[in-house]
C-alpha cells in the first residue's frame, strides 16, 4: 500500500456502482483509498483515456488441486507462456494454467485487482491458499464445496436447516473461504462410484436429491448475513438439451428470500448450461431461453463461461463430465475424488473453429450477454481455463461491443452459427458502461465486496483502478481488444504496479473470507456428528483439518452475523 | 566356488527406514549392507549366513553380508537401497531421468574381502 | 510431562497425522500411538550434527551459521551451474524459498522424485491419473493391488489406515469384505498377507499390464499361455477380480518405477486401471516414498509450472528430465555446484553419479550426518521438521497437512530460515559486485 497521494486526471471515468459513466473526473488516492481530495499528490495525466475501477473476476480456476494437477499434466501449456524472469517479475509460464506468478501478473496487465477461486475442495484448502500467497498484486478469495459433503446430504434428508447452516458456517471458517459453492450436486459424490445424478435424481446411498441439496443450501446459506448467495454449477453440465433442467435448477430457489436485495443463486458459467438438442448432432442454442428466464426473474444472476478459440484445460469438481469429455476426445485425464466432499476431473480441450459444437459453443457465450437486458446480471467469465483462458477475456469485450468484429469471426466458423445459433442476428454492442459493469462493477456487487472496498471508485473505495489506453470513441475492435489486454496503468491500493503494460511493481495481495456466526449450542450439536465423520470416515484428524493462520499472511475477514429474522 | 550370474534389485525395508536420520551407525551397516539370496543360490555359491560375498556388475562391485530370504526367486538377489546397491548400479537414465536401481545383471561370489564402512565407501568415490 | 496429540509425522508418504506423544524436559520421551516402527523411531530422535562446518584440508571444522551460510553463498554466487537438490524432507515454505533461490543464481532445481515417482510424472504427463484421496479407498476399496510395492517394510501404517486393513462407511468389516492382490518379483511381507500373490519375472511388469489390459477389453483370446512368467490362469484370475470390483485400486510402487520401460510401465498401469474402469471405480496412486515429495512437486509446479527437474539457467524455466535430471546432471559433469537439503544423495544416487558430487563444491542442509556429509564442504544443521519446526506438507495423495512443532530448538534454524539467508547473502555478494 502507498503511502502516497496520488492523482488521476483528466480521465474518462466508468464507474456503475456510483452512476459515473463516461465523466471526466478525477481520482484522488491516499493511503491506499479514493479520498476526496489530495495536497501534494503523484500526478498521473490519463489524457482522455477509459478509467475503471480494478476489475473483478467473479469465477475462475486459479489456484489450489485441480490446477495444479492441470500444470502437472500439461507441460506443453506451460512450454506456451514461458517468459524470463525480469527485475520485479518472476519467471512466467503457462498459457491455459499459467503458473502463479504469470496469473497475478497478466489479470493485472488486464487491469484486475480481485479473482474469486470459484473451487476449493474443503479437505485441499490449505492447497488452494498456498498458491494464492504465491499469486502477487491481486486482491482474492475462494468458495468452497459444500454440495457433496456428506454432511450436507444428511441434514438435508433429515430436513435439518439450522444444523445445515452450521456446518457451513464451521466449513467457512474452517478452509477460511468466502461462500457456499455448488458443482453438480449430488452427482460427484455419486461419481465415487463412477455414477452420475441429474437434478431430481437420488443420489445413490444418500436418498436426496440434486433438487433438495440446492434448496436446502440455499436455506441455510440465508440463515446468515452472507455476502455472496450459493454459486451454483448445475447438474447436466455440457449435455446436449441440458437448458430445461438448467431453468428447473434455477427454478429451485424461486421461493427463497435472500438476506438483501441480491440474487438467492449466482449460476456460473452459463454458456455450459444452455444447450438445445438431443444429441451433438442436432445440438443448439437455448441462449435465448435462458435469457428470457434471467430477464423475467430477479433471483438469479449468471456469469457467462464465454468460449476463447483454440486449446484448454478443462477442470471442475463435476468428475462425471470430466470423464465423459475424456471419453470423448481421447485426451489425458485427470481424476481427484475427494473423501467425503467432492472430487475433480481434469483434461484438455481443443475449441475449433471447424466443429459445429464448438461454434455454437462460442455463440452462446455471447448471446447470453446480448439478449439479456440488464447488465446487472451478468459477470463475464470464460469459466477460465475451462471455456478459454482469462488472457482471452479482452477478445469477448471487443466482440461484444463491436458487431462488425462479430460477423467477421462468424466468417470463419461453422456454417451452424447461422441457423442453430441467434449471433449473427442480434445488433446490439455494448457500450463502456455496460462492460464496466460486467467485468467489475455486477461481479463487486452480486458478491457483496462492493461494501469492502471492491468495484467502484467512490470515496472510500480501495484505490485499485485501471487506466486503459484508448479513448471512448474507440470503435475499432483490434485496438479495444489491445487496450483491455494490457492497460496504460493498473494500480492496486494505490500502488502503480503496471505501466504502459509492463508490471512494475508485484506486491503482494489479500485474501478476503468469511466469518459467518452461529449460536454456539447449534454448533455445539453439529461438531458432535461432524467430530464422529473425522473419527469414522476422514483420513485425517479434526485437528488438523481447518486452515491455519500461517495460510493467510494477509487476511481481509468479513463477518456474516446470523439474521435475526 | 565359483560365483553365480543373478538380476539385483533394491528398495526399502523397515529397519532402514527407521535408521534413515541414522545412517552412520551400526545398526545402518547392519541392515542395509548386505543382500537378500534364496538359499538354494546361497548353497551353490557356498555361503552361509552372514557370509561376505562380492557382488560385480558392469558398473562397479561391491562386498556385503550374505542373508537368506526364499521369498526371492532363484537369481535374484535384493540389497537394501543405499550405498552398497548403489555402488553396483548404473547410471544410465536412458532419457527418462530415472538411474536402473533393479534389474541389474550381476555376478555375485564367496570371497574373503571385508565390507567397506560407509564412511571409506564414500572414500572411494573421490579420485 | 505433556501429552501432545494429532501430532503429523514426518517422514513417509502416508504422513499418519493422529499421532500421541509425551514431551518432557524439551524431549520426546514416548510415542504412545498412531506412529509405525519407521516413525516412532524419528519421532524419537537420533544422533544430530552438532554444529555447521566448513571443510579445510579434507576435515570438518566447526564454525557459526554466519560462517557457513556465507560460505555456502560465496559457493553458489561463484557457480555457473548450480544444482539444488533434495527438498523432499522439508516443509513447503523451504521449498519455496529453495524455488526462488534457484531461480535467481540460474541453478537447476530437483527433488528426490528423479530417483524416486519422476516416471510416474512422466506418465502422467502422457496420460493423466484417475487417482482420489486416501480416504475414498478406506471407505470404499473392496479390491486392494500392490503392485511393484511392499508396504509392510515402506509404509507400514499403509494398509491399516487407508486400504486393505481399514474400516470404513462402506467397508466396515475390514479385510473381511475385502480383497488383496501383490504383484511383485519376489515373496515380500507384504505378499505373504495377499489372498493372489503375483509373481512376476523382473523386468516383465509391462507386459502383464498389457495382458490383464487386453483381458479387461475383452480379447482374452490373445494373449498366450505365459506371460512375464505369470501363467494365464493367473492373470485371467486377477482380471476377473477386477472386474467384479466396486471400487479397486492400484497401488505401484519402486517396483515399476525403476525398471525397465520405467514411465512406460506406469502409463500402461494407468490404462489397465482405466480399462478397469469399465465394470466399476477404479482408481490408481503412486506410493510416494517421503512426507513431502509430494509437496515439493507442488509447490515447483505452481511456481515454474514444471514438477521437478527444472533448469533455471536460461532465466525462464526449462524442463527436460534426463537431461536436466540430477543424477543426469552428475553423470555427465554438468554442474559445477551442489547444495544439497533435506535428502541424501550420497546414499542414494549411484556411484556414476557421486564420483562428480565428490569433485564440486557440496553445500549439506541437514540435521543428520549421512553419506553425504562425506562430501560436504559446508554443512549446516538444520532443525527437523515436525518436530522442532512446523510447516505445511504434501500427503501421497496430495492432500495438504500441517506439521506440527512439538519441542522448542534455541540453536539450529528451520531449512526454510538456511535458505532465506544464504539467499540474502548472495544478494549482498552480488550488490558488492555492483551488478
Amino acid at each position: 500500500m502507498a503511502d502516497g497521494e496520488l492523482l488521476i486526471k483528466n480521465g474518462v471515468v466508468y464507474d456503475p456502482i456510483n452512476g459515473v459513466n463516461g465523466e471526466k473526473k478525477d481520482i484522488c488516492i491516499r493511503d491506499g483509498k479514493v479520498v476526496e481530495s489530495v495536497t501534494n499528490p503523484k500526478v498521473i495525466d490519463a489524457e482522455g483515456r477509459v478509467v475503471m475501477p480494478g476489475g473483478v473476476d467473479i469465477h475462475a480456476h486459479i489456484a489450489g488441486a485441480k490446477v495444479n494437477a492441470g500444470r502437472t499434466m500439461r507441460p506443453e501449456d506451460e512450454r506456451k507462456g514461458v517468459e524470463a524472469k525480469t527485475k520485479v517479475c518472476r519467471a512466467q509460464s503457462g498459457y491455459s494454467v499459467p503458473n502463479t506468478f504469470a496469473t497475478g501478473y497478466r489479470y493485472a496487465r488486464m487491469g484486475y485487482t480481485f479473482v474469486m477461486e470459484a473451487a476449493m475442495p474443503p479437505l485441499l484448502a490449505r492447497h488452494t491458499h498456498e498458491e494464492m500467497i504465491d499469486i502477487p498484486i491481486l486482491d482474492n478469495a475462494a468458495m468452497p464445496l459444500i454440495d457433496n459433503n456428506w454432511m450436507t446430504m444428511e441434514y438435508v434428508k433429515s430436513g435439518d436447516t439450522d444444523l445445515l447452516a452450521a456446518y457451513i458456517a464451521w466449513m467457512i471458517k474452517a478452509t477460511k473461504g468466502y461462500g457456499v459453492k455448488v458443482v453438480n450436486p449430488g452427482g460427484t459424490e455419486a461419481w465415487g462410484w463412477g455414477k452420475n445424478c441429474n437434478l431430481n435424481d437420488t443420489v445413490p446411498y444418500f436418498d436426496v436429491t440434486p433438487a433438495e441439496i440446492i434448496k436446502g443450501l440455499a436455506e441455510a446459506t440465508e440463515k446468515f448475513e452472507m455476502p455472496h448467495s450459493i454459486h451454483v454449477h448445475g447438474n447436466m453440465l455440457g449435455h446436449p438439451g441440458n437448458f430445461e433442467t438448467t431453468m428447473d435448477t434455477y427454478d429451485v430457489v424461486k421461493g427463497i428470500k435472500p438476506y438483501r436485495d441480491r440474487p438467492t443463486m449466482h449460476a456460473t458459467h452459463t454458456q455450459f448450461h444452455s444447450y438445445g438438442g438431443t444429441r451433438w448432432g442436432d445440438f443448439e442454442s437455448k441462449a435465448g431461453a435462458i435469457a428470457d428466464y434471467v430477464n423475467k426473474n430477479n433471483h438469479v444472476s449468471i456469469d457467462l463461461g464465454s468460449v476463447i478459440l483454440g486449446d484448454t484445460t478443462t477442470m471442475t469438481a463435476d468428475g462425471p463430465m470430466e470423464y465423459s469429455l475424456y471419453q470423448i476426445t481421447g485426451r489425458k485425464w485427470t481424476n481427484h475424488d475427494v473423501e467425503l466432499e467432492t472430487g475433480s476431473g481434469i483434461t484438455p480441450f481443443l475449441y475449433s473453429a471447424k466443429v459445429s459444437v464448438h461454434t455454437i459453443q462460442w455463440a452462446i457465450g455471447q448471446e447470453l450477454a446480448l439478449l439479456i437486458k440488464d447488465p446487472w446480471k451478468l459477470c463475464l467469465t470464460t469459466d477460465h481455463p475451462n471455456a478459454g483462458p482469462f488472457i482471452g477475456y479482452p477478445i469477448i469485450i471487443s466482440h461484444l461491443m463491436s458487431k462488425k468484429r462479430r460477423d467477421e469471426s462468424a466468417e470463419s466458423m461453422h456454417k451452424a452459427i447461422f441457423d442453430r445459433a441467434e449471433l449473427p442476428s442480434i445488433d446490439r454492442e455494448y457500450d463502456l458502461n455496460e462492460i464496466a459493469i460486467i467485468t467489475r462493477g455486477m461481479a463487486a456487487k452480486t458478491l457483496g465486496l462492493h461494501e469492502h472496498g471492491k468495484g467502484h471508485l467512490g470515496v472510500g473505495a480501495d484505490a485499485d483502478v485501471a487506466i486503459y489506453d484508448m479513448t471512448p470513441e474507440e470503435r475499432d475492435a483490434g485496438n479495444i481488444q489491445k487496450a483491455f489486454l494490457n492497460t496504460k496503468y493498473t494500480i492496486k491500493s494505490g500502488e502503480i504496479v503496471v505501466k504502459d503494460g509492463e508490471v512494475v511493481a508485484a506486491p503482494p495481495g489479500r485474501t478476503i473470507f468469511v466469518t459467518p456466526e452461529c449460536d454456539d449450542k447449534l454448533m455445539d450439536e453439529m461438531l458432535v456428528t461432524l467430530k464422529d465423520k473425522f473419527d469414522k470416515y476422514y483420513s485425517v484428524t479434526f485437528n488438523n483439518y481447518p486452515v491455519q493462520d500461517a495460510y493467510l499472511p494477509n487476511p481481509y475477514e468479513i463477518k456474516a452475523p446470523w439474521r435475526s429474522s | 566356488m565359483e560365483g553365480t550370474n543373478v538380476r539385483l534389485i533394491s528398495g526399502r525395508t523397515a529397519v532402514q527406514g527407521q535408521n534413515l536420520d541414522s545412517k552412520l551407525t551400526e545398526k545402518y551397516f547392519d541392515e542395509v549392507a548386505r543382500c537378500d539370496m534364496n538359499g538354494s543360490d546361497m548353497e551353490k555359491l557356498g555361503v552361509a549366513k552372514d557370509d561376505t560375498v562380492k557382488v560385480t556388475t558392469a558398473y562397479g562391485a561391491v562386498v556385503v553380508k550374505a542373508k537368506q530370504d526364499d521369498g526371492n526367486p532363484e537369481g535374484m538377489v535384493f540389497i537394501p537401497m543405499g550405498p552398497w546397491c548403489n555402488a553396483v548400479v548404473s547410471g544410465d537414465t536412458h532419457g527418462a531421468g530415472m538411474p536402473s536401481f533393479k534389474g541389474v545383471d550381476a555376478r555375485v561370489e564367496k570371497t574373503a574381502e571385508a565390507v567397506l564402512p560407509v564412511k571409506e565407501l564414500m572414500r572411494t568415490y573421490m579420485g | 510431562m505433556v501429552e501432545v496429540t494429532d501430532v503429523v509425522c514426518s517422514l513417509c508418504g502416508c504422513v499418519c497425522d493422529n499421532i500421541v506423544v509425551e514431551v518432557e524436559d524439551n524431549k520426546v520421551v514416548k510415542v504412545k500411538r498412531g506412529a509405525c516402527s519407521v516413525g516412532k523411531s524419528k519421532l524419537l530422535g537420533h544422533e544430530r550434527i552438532k554444529s555447521p562446518a566448513i571443510r579445510e584440508n579434507g576435515e570438518l571444522k566447526e564454525c557459526s551459521y554466519d560462517e557457513a551460510i556465507k560460505k555456502a553463498a560465496e559457493i553458489l554466487y561463484k557457480s555457473r551451474r548450480p544444482l539444488l537438490y533434495g527438498w523432499s524432507s522439508t516443509v513447503c515454505e523451504a521449498d519455496r524459498e529453495g524455488v526462488e533461490l534457484a531461480e535467481d543464481i540460474g541453478g537447476v532445481v530437483d527433488n528426490t522424485a528423479s530417483v524416486c515417482h519422476g516416471p510416474s510424472v512422466l506418465a502422467i504427463q502422457d496420460v493423466g491419473l484417475p487417482g482420489c484421496t486416501l480416504g475414498q479407498i478406506k471407505n470404499r476399496a473392496d479390491l486392494i493391488i500392490y503392485w511393484g510395492s511392499n508396504p509392510a517394510q515402506a509404509h507400514a501404517n499403509h494398509m491399516k489406515r487407508y486400504s486393505y486393513v481399514s474400516k470404513g462407511y462402506w467397508t466396515s468389516e475390514g479385510k473381511k469384505g475385502k480383497k488383496l492382490i501383490v504383484v511383485d518379483v519376489r515373496k515380500t511381507m507384504t505378499a505373504k498377507m495377499a489372498d493372489v500373490f503375483v509373481q512376476v519375472k523382473q523386468g516383465k511388469d509391462f507386459q502383464v499390464f498389457s495382458a490383464i489390459r487386453t483381458m479387461l477389453r475383452g480379447h482374452e483370446d490373445v494373449v498366450p499361455d505365459e506371460v512375464g512368467g505369470v501363467p494365464k490362469e493367473q492373470l485371467l484370475e486377477v482380471a476377473s477380480m477386477m472386474k467384479e470390483a466396486k471400487f479397486g485400486m492400484i497401488f505401484f510402487g519402486m517396483g515399476v518405477t525403476h525398471t525397465g520401460a520405467r514411465h512406460n510401465n506406469i502409463v500402461n498401469a494407468i490404462q489397465t486401471t482405466r480399462a478397469g474402469h469399465l465394470y466399476g471405480k477404479w482408481t490408481i496412486m503412486p506410493m510416494r516414498g517421503h512426507y513431502n515429495v509430494t509437496g515439493f512437486n507442488q509447490v515447483c509446479c505452481w511456481q515454474t509450472g514444471f514438477p521437478y527437474s527444472v533448469d533455471l539457467s536460461r532465466g525462464y524455466p526449462w524442463y527436460n528430465p534426463g537431461e536436466t535430471s540430477s543424477t543426469d546432471l552428475l553423470a555427465r559433469g554438468d554442474c559445477d555446484a551442489a547444495m544439497i537439503i533435506a535428502s541424501d544423495p550420497g546414499a542414494h544416487f549411484p556411484g556414476a553419479a557421486l564420483r562428480h558430487l565428490a569433485k564440486i563444491p557440496t553445500i549439506q542442509i541437514d540435521p543428520f550426518a549421512n553419506p553425504t556429509t562425506e562430501f560436504a564442504d559446508v554443512v549446516i544443521p538444520a532443525a527437523i521438521s515436525g518436530i522442532e519446526s512446523a510447516g505445511g506438507v504434501y500427503r501421497m495423495d496430495n492432500v495438504p497437512l500441517r506439521l506440527r512443532k512439538i519441542i522448542e530448538t534455541d540453536y539450529y534454524i528451520p531449512d526454510e530460515e538456511i535458505v532465506k539467508r544464504i539467499h540474502a547473502e548472495v544478494r549482498a555478494l552480488r550488490g558488492k559486485e555492483g551488478e
